[in-house]
């Protein structure tokens, strides 16, 4: 029985890790959302002040994927 | 369960901090247990209270600085609305500030060592955002009757692909409330769970603690200004979707 239990929690924490490369995911996007505003941005910084919330809301989106897989491993890791 | 290994024999857990406990003593939880998530969520929402009506009060054309902060945000917020939802959405200004300024107290007051964060807790962000998403859905059904079902019924889409967004509508709308609260709730509890862990690192390194030391306040930065732009994409996230409830359609 405490053979099972230990292969269980290896399971669950190799899991947990293996969820948090989901996060790698969002940091791209994050990446992506941010380096393309800043290229718009300089090529017409005069509309740049317009589109900081949608920037903003952009990366929110990105970043919720990252959170989601965080919290996988979160559950894997203490919610068993 | 997985900080059993004591690193040089200093354990630090970085998920201890998110334990609710009772303020005096005990061990049972009730629903009237005064704890220390009460405690510090009683004081987010008096700090965000007392901010905005200390700072309104004298209303002087020379605003002292708790004036210019409280003035700061409220116009910040109303221009918000006003950009999004333009005057029809200025009706549901009260509510969007509300929300803003508990979010942004409860995550800045989290930030001061040894207290608790309000918003690392499920059950409070998911409350939040139930209640955005119920009103939202609620006010727009009142206000369009059935041409709320535009929200799902994309017009500017080829017909034939219509059913198909709206399946993915649908899923998307109903997702909506989960995203908006594990997102709040993930960031807060994120940050400050790195913040535990670099602190085991200064436990158990002796001379060379500085250097966790030095990222713990270059983190420590960074979470000031996650604090802020959380509760600002909440509270835009809200905005927008009560854009859906206001203007169901018009994107």
């Amino acid at each position: 029985m405490a053979v099972t239990g230990d292969l269980v929690q290896m399971g669950a924490l190799i899991g947990a890790g293996l969820a948090c490369t989901g996060m790698g995911g969002a940091a791209i996007g994050i990446g992506h959302v941010v380096g393309n505003y800043l290229s718009g941005a300089l090529r017409n910084p005069s509309a740049a002040a317009g589109q900081t919330a949608t920037m903003f809301i952009g990366i929110a989106f990105a970043e919720a994927m990252g959170i989601f897989s965080f919290l996988i491993a979160l559950l894997l890791m203490y919610a068993q | 369960m997985a900080s059993d290994v004591a690193e040089g024999g200093f354990n630090i857990q970085p998920m201890e901090q998110f334990v609710i406990k009772p303020l005096f003593g005990g061990h049972e939880l009730n629903w009237y247990t005064p704890t220390n998530m009460t405690l510090w969520m009683g004081i987010a929402i008096l700090a965000a209270t007392l901010l905005l009506i200390v700072g309104t009060r004298r209303r002087a054309i020379v605003p002292t600085r708790t004036q210019s902060i409280a003035e700061v945000f409220y116009s910040f917020v109303y221009r918000m609305v006003e950009d999004i939802n333009g005057t029809a959405g200025l009706k549901y200004f009260p509510y969007i500030l509300t929300l803003f300024t508990f979010v942004l107290a409860a995550n800045s007051l989290g930030l001061v060592p040894y207290s608790f964060t309000t918003t690392s807790q499920a059950a409070i962000t998911v409350t939040l955002a139930l209640t955005v998403f119920l009103s939202v859905t609620i006010i727009g059904i009142i206000k369009n009757g059935p041409r709320f079902l535009k929200v799902f019924w994309i017009d500017s889409a080829p017909l034939a692909l219509r059913p198909v967004l709206a399946v993915i509508e649908i899923i998307s709308y109903f997702v909506r409330p989960v995203s908006h609260s594990i997102r709040l709730m993930g960031n807060m509890m994120a940050g400050h769970a790195v913040i535990k862990v670099f602190a085991g690192f200064a436990g158990a390194l002796g001379v060379f603690a500085v250097f966790p030391v030095l990222a713990i306040m270059g983190v420590l930065a960074l979470e000031v200004i996650v604090a802020f732009i959380q509760a600002y994409v909440f509270a835009i996230l809200t905005v927008i979707y009560m854009n859906d409830a206001l203007h169901p359609g018009g994107h």
